[in-house]
């Protein structure tokens, strides 16, 4: 038995040892090459700010104003005021979450619990730690003495921080536009496109969705029903297809047809997975050799997830270019303090909301509400009570 | 990184929210300045820094840190328990466990720590991690909780949980894991939600060779739940896998359709799905879902992922419900039974040192081991014995998997970006060679290397880059070898999960290559401090401990 472990150890030992040998001598050229491929292909990119600062100013507009015109006005809330009434199903009420710092004193446990609140919305150990300290040292400098103001001013601060960023989604002045979405399993890519593509249709805009996820069972055939719902044409190919060769498809149908946006769904992958990062690396390449560029590389998030967020924005952010992120089931309980840390860290702003199962259920991301939610029902109804069984034997 | 950042900048803050987990101890106000010291400075520079950096986060590291003025011997400290209660606490919420299950959590440690049971001849980092770590253990149940479907026949298993949590999959997986254990399973597409739900069930059940009912796309599930337990009479299926859609759990009306649902089906077990990934959101969810279907047991989904998966320990812990399956890869064999032992050490960050050992089990023989080792020591090492080192290794899976299961290096070596084709390339190098070139690489002249090249297909400069680094690797076993190293390693039949998370051996001991003593140093430390034999599989839990776990389950009801 013990044999066996020191065979193991040192055989693990062994081939990493290689590989990380063999890597140290090899890895230089190829990744300045790469590197200077990418930034070659960003370069773009970064060249039309001015025309898109203008295009997306406008295109969310016609998109939130078309629902309502074209569906009876009164029943359909816009979908801003969706994003706020959604988000405050998850509400029980502000006053039990921070009790202490709206009892109005700025003692530890009004400390403690504004820290717990943020803990508890996902934000994180780290960022949290940086906002709270942040926070103190301004309460110190301003002399604030009160708990209530202590808390909206970390909300302003949360504000402003979450403000800067451009939430605008990336439209050409002509010819498709494309949208690779991407995301690990599970978070809702295909649900999140079908919804993009019904606003978008409502807005008057042409659409082609190409199904690049071959890989989960029966993928294309969802992505086909959401095609049929928001009139969208939808590009696919037999299961286990190549998806850079779909995308590519998907490219051909949208431009030979004149259409205003081509949407590219990939298949979900863990972001450890290096095979699969490689391939979503492909089909970005692809695209952007035939369209010019990928406009927006949208990362789907689900709201529910923690810490590794983080892990999952910083993966795909190396493995393609993400330009924004689709929050979704933001309608739950969860609270998606993710993105803080992800904005903070990684520069990339959450662009979309997705607020349930509907076809309708979208927004563009409102800071305010969102900070708002951050801080309701921050302490969750639930009681340990095991633990102080345990102590009691 | 998250600690030292935080450190250098506000110290008050990290202290207070570190603190707080130890309440008004005195102490905590005296040990700040330690901490903090201990986790300011970074290692020197080093050419492997880019992969080796992040393992410090892994908590055996962060503790070693901590003891490490302490190493021989000595009993904890009030001061002691603290700081590493403060590591624990950070260590626990950055792995996504429930912040107030880890402030119940960490309160309980420390009533352990400082009480009687410290006084056992470990030191003190291995006293502590033993601690959590069985404490752990028992929170995520103890031991692998079997399926119990009873004696109706057919039996049904309900799955539920929230959107895209992984239920279809799983559902897929388990069908296949049944059917390999004798059953005939059915599974039922009640997922008439999600568009292409049912299509998705109905390929799934084409590749496991499992029949799926399915007769409805959309509209009330309840009805085609109540007709699947006759239609699986009628094709004579003995387990009815029920998949039913994705709910949040303040969608009243869906939580009470999958009330519906587990009455009209009765299962023998329902289990609830839930993402690896889950934040804080974990205990809110995992509640909601028992006071509507109140799930037998739960499946924790996408575990191959690089999340520490703590909202496991809050499910358990607030739920009670044992984890009874994870799933851990793409495909639908990818799917196996939970143990509790082996996420205690992966939440730690303490790598999954036990399925490894299964692994290798699986490939090598004892003789084939013990082969290698003498082979090692006496630096007799060739190509060909490499070669088969590396055949063997790829049957245990991929490299990358392996690697994650080491403690201390598991998720960050990510960035070390192993490529799998490099190992198929090494492998064509060496077996091009002639099994005296093998033995004898000195040899290998130019001609022999392109002739090596030309039948690798790859390049001369390659086969020098091969033969170099096999060179240098060799000069480092030898090291290894010959040094204090082989000793210590020989030891290792008394290897400690505890131990080896507690003496941070591994990541210490990978960076400066030589000095890989440390990897002996902190496996074989033991000695014979703890009982031989640390593989829990098969080891009965001791009688003290089977009581307290009979009385906490009792109380949770």
């Amino acid at each position: 038995m013990d044999v066996v472990i020191l065979a193991l150890v040192l055989g693990v030992l062994v081939a990493v040892v290689f590989v990380a040998l063999l890597r140290v001598r090899r890895h230089p050229p190829p990744l300045d090459e790469q590197t200077a491929e990418q930034l070659a292909d960003r370069a773009p990119t970064l060249d039309v700010p001015g025309t898109d600062a203008e295009t997306p100013a406008g295109a969310p507009q016609v998109a939130e104003g078309a629902p309502s015109v074209a569906m009876p006005p009164p029943a359909k809330l816009s979908p801003a005021e969706r994003f706020r009434t959604r988000l405050g199903r998850a509400r029980s009420g502000l006053g039990d979450a921070l009790a202490s710092i709206l009892r109005g004193r700025l003692d530890d446990d009004a400390w403690e619990e504004l820290e717990d609140s943020l803990i508890a919305a996902d934000v994180g150990v780290e960022a949290t730690l940086e906002l709270v300290a942040g926070l103190r040292e301004r309460v110190r400098a301003e002399h604030i003495r009160g708990g209530p103001e202590a808390l909206a001013l970390l909300k302003e601060i949360l504000r402003l921080e979450l403000g800067v960023a451009d939430r605008s989604l990336r439209w050409r002045d002509d010819g498709t536009t494309v949208w690779l979405i991407t995301g690990v399993n599970g978070t809702g890519k295909t649900t999140s496109i079908g919804k993009i593509a019904a606003r978008e249709t409502a807005a008057g805009r042409t659409v082609v969705l190409a199904a690049a996820d071959t890989f989960r069972a029966a993928a294309a055939d969802q992505l086909e029903r959401w095609g049929e719902r928001a009139s969208a044409r939808v590009v696919r190919q037999e299961s286990g297809a190549d998806p850079a060769a779909v995308a590519f498809d998907g490219w051909s149908a949208a431009s030979s047809s004149g259409a205003d946006l081509l949407m590219v769904d990939t298949a979900g992958r863990l972001q450890n997975k290096r095979a699969l990062m490689d391939e979503l690396g492909k089909v970005e390449r692809v695209l952007d050799r035939e369209a010019g560029h990928v406009d927006e590389v949208l990362l789907v998030l689900d709201a529910t997830t923690g810490q590794n967020g983080l892990s999952q924005a910083s993966a795909f952010a190396e493995a393609v270019d993400v330009s924004g992120v689709v929050l979704t089931k933001l309608d739950s309980t969860a609270k998606g303090g993710i993105v803080i840390a992800i904005q903070r860290q990684l520069g990339i702003p959450v662009k979309l909301v997705g607020l349930g199962e509907d076809i309708d259920d979208l927004a563009t991301f409102d800071p305010d509400a969102f900070v708002d939610a951050l801080f309701a029902q921050a302490t969750q109804d639930v009681s340990i009570e095991q633990p102080t069984a345990t102590e009691d034997r | 990184m998250a600690r030292t950042h935080a450190a250098r900048g506000h110290p008050d803050v990290c202290d207070r929210l570190r603190n707080d987990c130890v309440g008004s101890v005195p102490a905590a106000t005296v040990i700040a300045p330690d901490a903090r010291a201990t986790r300011a400075p970074a290692p020197p520079p080093h050419p492997f820094n880019r992969w080796i950096q992040p393992m410090f986060d892994a908590l055996g590291d962060r503790l070693e840190a901590i003891f490490s003025s302490l190493r021989r011997g000595g009993k904890l400290t009030d001061e002691q328990v603290n700081a590493t209660l403060r590591e624990i606490r950070l260590a626990l919420l950055e792995a996504d466990v429930n912040f107030k299950v880890v402030k119940a959590f960490v309160s309980r440690i420390r009533d352990r720590a400082v009480g009687a049971e410290v006084h056992e001849a470990l030191n003190p980092a291995q006293q502590v991690i033993k601690i959590v770590h069985e404490e752990l253990i028992e929170i995520l149940g103890g031991m692998a909780a079997p399926l119990d479907l009873g004696s109706r026949s057919p039996a049904a298993i309900m799955l539920a949980g929230l959107q895209g949590s992984g239920k279809t999959t799983a559902a897929g997986k388990l069908a296949t894991l049944l059917r390999k254990q004798g059953r005939q399973p059915l599974l039922v597409a009640c997922d008439l939600q999600r568009p292409a739900a049912v299509e998705q069930l109905r390929v799934l059940g084409e590749r496991a060779g499992v029949p799926v009912f399915a007769p409805a796309e959309s509209g009330d599930p309840v009805p085609v739940a109540r007709q699947a337990m006759d239609e699986a009479r009628r094709l004579g299926a003995s387990v009815v896998i029920v998949d039913t859609a994705g709910r949040t759990n303040v969608d009243e009306v869906l939580m009470a359709q999958a009330t519906d649902i587990k009455a009209a089906v009765d299962p023998a077990e329902t289990l609830f799905v839930i993402d690896a990934m889950i934040g804080q959101e974990a205990v809110t969810v995992a509640k909601a879902f028992q006071e509507a279907v109140d799930f037998t047991g739960v499946i924790l989904a996408k575990l191959d992922g690089d999340a520490r998966g703590g909202a496991a320990l809050s499910v358990a812990e607030v739920t009670g419900r044992p984890i009874k399956y994870a799933s851990v890869g793409e495909q639908l064999e990818d799917f196996e039974a939970f143990h509790p032992d082996r996420m205690a050490g992966r939440i730690l960050g303490m790598g999954d040192v036990l399925t490894l050992i299964e692994k290798a089990e699986d490939v090598y023989t004892e003789q084939q081991a013990k082969d290698m080792e003498s082979k090692l020591v006496a630096a007799e090492f060739t190509l060909e014995d490499f070669l088969e080192q590396f055949q063997q290794l790829k049957k245990m899976g991929p490299l990358q998997g392996l690697l994650g299961m080491l403690p201390g290096v598991g998720r960050q070596l990510k960035d070390l970006d192993l490529d799998e084709r490099e190992l198929v390339r090494v492998e064509a190098i060496i077996q091009s060679m002639t099994p005296e070139e093998r033995r004898k690489p000195a040899i290998l002249n130019g001609k022999r290397k392109k002739r090596v090249a030309r039948g690798s297909g790859r390049s001369a400069q390659e086969v020098n880059q091969l033969l170099r680094s096999f060179e240098q690797m060799r000069g480092m076993m030898k090291q290894l070898g010959g040094a204090k190293g082989m000793k210590a390693l020989r030891g290792m039949g008394d290897l400690d999960l505890d131990a080896l998370a507690a003496g941070g051996g591994l990541p210490t001991g990978v960076p400066g290559m030589p000095g890989i003593g440390g990897l002996p140093s902190g496996l074989g430390a033991q000695g014979g401090a703890v009982p031989a034999g640390g593989r829990p599989r098969g080891k009965t839990v001791p009688k003290r401990k089977r009581k307290k776990q009979k009385n906490r389950k009792g109380k949770r009801r």
